[in-house]
């Protein structure tokens, strides 16, 4: 095993808000800065078969030598220090804080929000983790006995290598962006589904769900496999902020749909707005497959995210519905990526931004559709919605189409809330904030249908939370 | 302090080797600008030299140029082409028969190979100066020296762009006077003859106070391999006027164009341009319109016909820097062959620029199974009470639409250059010139009697 390196008092950084613990040097924390020690290490750490390691190497000089794609991308992305971050942590390393040290806005969210006790704790970075064991033993019991493999990663790696090895990396190949690349040389935690065929899980999974997990989250690497006529939908995230001190995300997820299958990712996002949020996200549709994205990005103060369907095989169908709310200091980048690769796939597109304050919300799209196919359809929305008079929005996509025989049509719009809606509704005896919730409320409200229940109802609460102090 | 912390691997890029199968540059890349006007003034004289050491200093545009994304600026090959020569007797003689102008015209110039062959200009309202490029330098020099390429070129070819201005030689310069209406329109065409042969219009438009004009530029091919034409449009619009200017390229099929448009929409004005693309195996159009005046209006239109392997590049951008100004942006593109369109369009309203209503449309209509239509349209918002929206289609002809027409007896080839027709029809009648609106729908015939 690799030792980390030593470093003496001046070096030890603080990389965010809430964490002035000492960091302790051990073999659990694999120090700042990535290298190939670094990498090593955590292959070390993981146990990593050979391939891994390998895989790990590679990827870490791809991400060496590919530039900041900063000739479309904001440049708030120089600001990201790759030296001043720790890339390995184990769960019993976590910087120590206590209830007292998490900042009173958080707090106070977990009020609004109601949160449970325990649940808060855990959401603030108090407790290591949540034990979810009691509740959801069950579900858990149920979808093994369907013979669902339901783990973290590095488990599904060493378990289920026949599986794991044919899939991973080949959704999202290293060199597909800088990040992906970063994701691919220190990834750890995430997690690892394989639903065998004809199965339909009843419940969604949840990130929550796994039992002495890593916490999701930094480096996360989820692959998820829905074998013929499978269908499963996953959730990962909570409507509550999570307190982080890690400032730098950056995971991959990668998803496959054999022929026939159905796989629904739900994302709630609403990391401190500390966050880089740089994330991955693909997923290849076979003949007759769905993949499905529900993407709410809340929190963080850069996400780039853009949820991407390959439909690979006839009649693939590929969705993004997304959410993204930006508030003074955030920058939602976010948008969607369909790539129509067979005869008669289409593609559906929903976005719907709210600009908050001096908040910036982008959409950035991209559809392909290459030569020789037939019947391919898409359909892009992307709504924008500005609340106040220095609040940002930008709509950037691209459609690419080739042949006479597919139809796409892209619309987007700019909006306010207009003042006669406002007018209309405190005339009703509402406050200015309540209309203006409301009216948000209603510009999202056929979308947050999408989710599921208990998180819709998080939502727009969180949405009347972040529209507080945001008009008169 | 430990020396651990220092990233061990530092990559410095190779250094890029110079590919021994780069040719040795030429052509316009190296040719020196020569001028020979006498009366040019120093400033000018100043700027265009300044211009050529841009140009030479300048990179092409890369791949990863977001202005180019989709595109290529090689396409325009500026080692195989030179500055065209002066025609000949034959060559000016041929350029006028073939020049078919609008009979309802208040002015013409005819330039061939960036020289003026014939001016008429007997017909205009006293105090219009309705002149050309060389004899605006020398007679107008003030107001060349304040609109004449004052604009940046954000669109991607700031080279071109100082390309130009270093050679530029030919074209028209129109002031229009306070209150003063010119009812026909200012047309000019600028011929290109000889293998290889490059020219460089400009059209410089300035309106004064309630002032209107319309103006049209041609850009055709007479003989000779694969021209290429760079041409800036400079559109001013003082306040209360109206400008109405189109530029209609119909290059050979193997030429090569490049067309650069700046408008400025001063306080009430409204603005009216027009791209039609219907020649040459690469076009690029870049137009910019700069709402700095409240109330102003811009309206930009475009139609596109490309067939065989011809490539259309559009890459427009409306700045909406005033209060309470409106922009209206429609192109079309209807698609056959292997033929590609690229249209990359962008909104931006600037902080402050409230009550703003701007609106993007690209519809490119697909008629061949190899036809590629790529739309990049863009918005960026910064302001409040703001009405933006832009939409982008791509798709075949309908089937309910030529089965409307078919139930009525007409064939089916016919009833397909019927709905093109109208497609592209829909986009000029806005221009709102019934005679401009029959030659072009008579262009957009004969060429679709050539795709079909």
């Amino acid at each position: 095993m690799v030792t980390a390196p030593e470093n003496d008092i001046s070096d030890i950084k603080v990389d965010s808000v809430g964490d002035f613990t000492f960091p302790e040097r051990n073999k659990f924390d694999s120090g700042f800065g990535i290298t190939d020690k670094t990498v090593d290490f955590i292959a070390d750490v993981k146990n990593d078969p050979d391939w891994i390691r390998e895989f790990r190497h590679k990827a870490l000089k791809v991400f060496q030598d590919k530039p900041m794609p900063t000739h479309w991308a904001t440049k708030d992305l120089e600001n990201i220090k790759f030296d001043e971050f720790r890339y390995y942590l184990s769960d019993g390393q976590k910087p120590k804080r206590s209830w007292d040290d998490v900042p009173d806005d958080v707090k106070k969210t977990f009020d609004r929000l109601g949160i449970p006790e325990q649940e808060r704790k855990f959401l603030a970075g108090v407790e290591a983790q949540y034990d979810s064991e009691a509740a959801y033993s069950n579900i858990k019991a149920a979808v093994a006995e369907q013979g669902v493999i339901f783990v973290n990663s590095t488990e599904g790696l060493h378990k289920h290598p026949e599986i794991f090895r044919k899939w991973f990396g080949k959704v999202i190949p290293t060199g597909d962006n800088k990040f992906s690349a970063l994701n691919s040389a220190v990834f750890s935690g995430g997690s690892f589904i394989y639903v065998p065929p004809g199965v339909k899980v009843k419940h969604p999974l949840q990130a929550y769900f796994r039992i002495n997990s890593e916490q999701f989250g930094q480096f996360e690497r989820t692959l998820i496999i829905a074998d013929e006529g499978a269908e499963v939908m996953y959730m990962e995230g909570c409507t509550a902020p999570k307190f982080e001190t890690a400032t730098l995300h950056s995971a991959v997820v990668e998803l496959v749909a054999m022929k026939g299958a159905k796989i629904q990712y739900v994302t709630v996002q609403n990391w401190s707005s500390n966050v880089f949020n740089l994330v991955t996200k693909r997923g290849i549709a076979h003949e007759d497959a769905e993949v499905r994205w529900i993407d709410c990005n809340i929190g963080s103060r850069l996400t780039m995210k853009y949820p991407g369907v390959i439909m690979k095989g006839k009649r693939a169908r590929g969705e993004v519905i997304s959410i993204a709310l930006a508030n003074s200091g955030q920058h939602q980048d976010t948008g969607a990526k369909m790539v129509h690769a067979a005869d008669d796939t289409t593609s559906n597109v929903i976005s719907k931004s709210i600009s908050i304050g001096q908040g910036r919300s982008t959409y950035r799209g991209l559809v392909h559709i290459p030569k020789h196919l037939k019947g391919c359809k898409n359909n892009t929305e992307c709504d924008a919605l500005l609340i106040n008079s220095n609040s940002h929005t930008d709509t950037y996509p691209a459609i690419s189409v080739r042949g006479n025989q597919h139809s796409t049509q892209h619309e987007a719009s700019v909006s306010q809330v207009s003042a006669d809606q406002i007018f209309y509704l405190m005339q009703r005896g509402l406050t200015e904030a309540e209309a203006m919730s409301l009216s948000v409320n209603g510009f999202i409200n056929d979308l947050v249908k999408e989710f599921p229940m208990e998180y819709s109802v998080e939502l727009k609460r969180l949405i009347d939370l972040e529209m507080e102090g945001s008009v008169g | 302090m430990s020396a651990t912390l220092a990233p061990a691997h530092k990559h410095t890029p190779a250094p890029v080797s110079q590919d021994s199968d780069t040719p040795a540059p030429s052509g316009l890349e190296i040719t020196v600008p020569v001028r020979d006007e006498k009366s040019a003034p120093g400033w000018f004289l100043a700027r265009s030299e300044a211009a050529w050491a841009e140009f030479q200093t300048l990179p092409m545009p890369g791949i990863k140029d977001e202005n180019w994304r989709y595109s290529n600026s090689k396409k325009i090959e500026l080692a195989d082409h030179t500055p065209a020569d002066a025609p000949t007797a034959a060559n000016t003689a041929a350029a006028l028969a073939a020049t078919e102008g609008l009979k309802e015209r208040a002015a013409r110039f005819v330039f061939v190979n960036d020289m003026l062959v014939e001016s008429d200009t007997t017909n205009l309202p006293a105090g219009v100066v309705c002149v050309t490029f060389a004899d605006a330098l020398r007679d107008h020099s003030e107001v060349l020296k304040q609109h004449f390429m004052q604009r940046e070129m954000t669109l991607g070819s700031a080279k071109f762009a100082a390309l130009h201005l270093a050679h530029v030689r030919a074209g028209a310069v129109i002031i229009v006077p306070k209150n003063v209406a010119i009812e026909k329109p200012v047309e000019i065409f600028h011929w290109v003859v000889g293998d290889h042969a490059a020219i460089f219009p400009h059209t410089l438009i300035v309106t004064g106070d309630n002032a209107e004009v319309s103006v049209v530029d041609h850009y055709r091919s007479l003989e000779g391999e694969g021209g290429l034409s760079i041409a800036i449009a400079d559109l001013v619009g003082g306040r209360g006027s109206k400008i109405t200017y189109a530029a209609c390229q119909e290059l050979a099929d193997d030429a090569q164009a490049l067309h650069l448009s700046s408008i400025v929409a001063g306080r009430d004005s409204a603005i009216k341009s027009f791209q039609v693309q219907l020649g040459a195996s690469f076009s690029r159009s870049e137009s910019v319109s700069d709402l700095i005046g409240e109330g102003s209006r811009s309206d930009m239109l475009s139609v596109s016909l490309p067939i065989g392997e011809q490539v259309v590049d559009q890459r427009t951008l409306q700045n909406h820097k005033a209060p309470h100004a409106s922009s209206d942006l429609l192109y079309k593109n209807a698609l056959y062959g292997k033929s590609r369109s690229i249209f990359s369009g962008l909104i931006t309203v600037d902080e402050g620029a409230h009550y703003t209503d701007a609106y993007q449309t690209c519809r490119n209509l697909l008629n061949s199974d190899e036809a590629e239509a790529t739309s990049l349209p863009g918005l960026e918002i910064s302001a409040d009470q703001v009405k933006c929206s832009h939409g982008a289609t791509s798709g075949p002809i309908s089937d309910e639409e030529l089965f409307y027409l078919k139930a009525r007896g007409i064939s089916d080839s016919e009833s397909r250059k019927l709905i093109i027709e109208g497609f592209l029809a829909g986009v000029i009648e806005r221009f709102g010139n019934g005679e401009l609106l029959d030659t072009l729908v008579a262009r957009i015939d004969e060429k679709l009697e050539r795709a079909v």
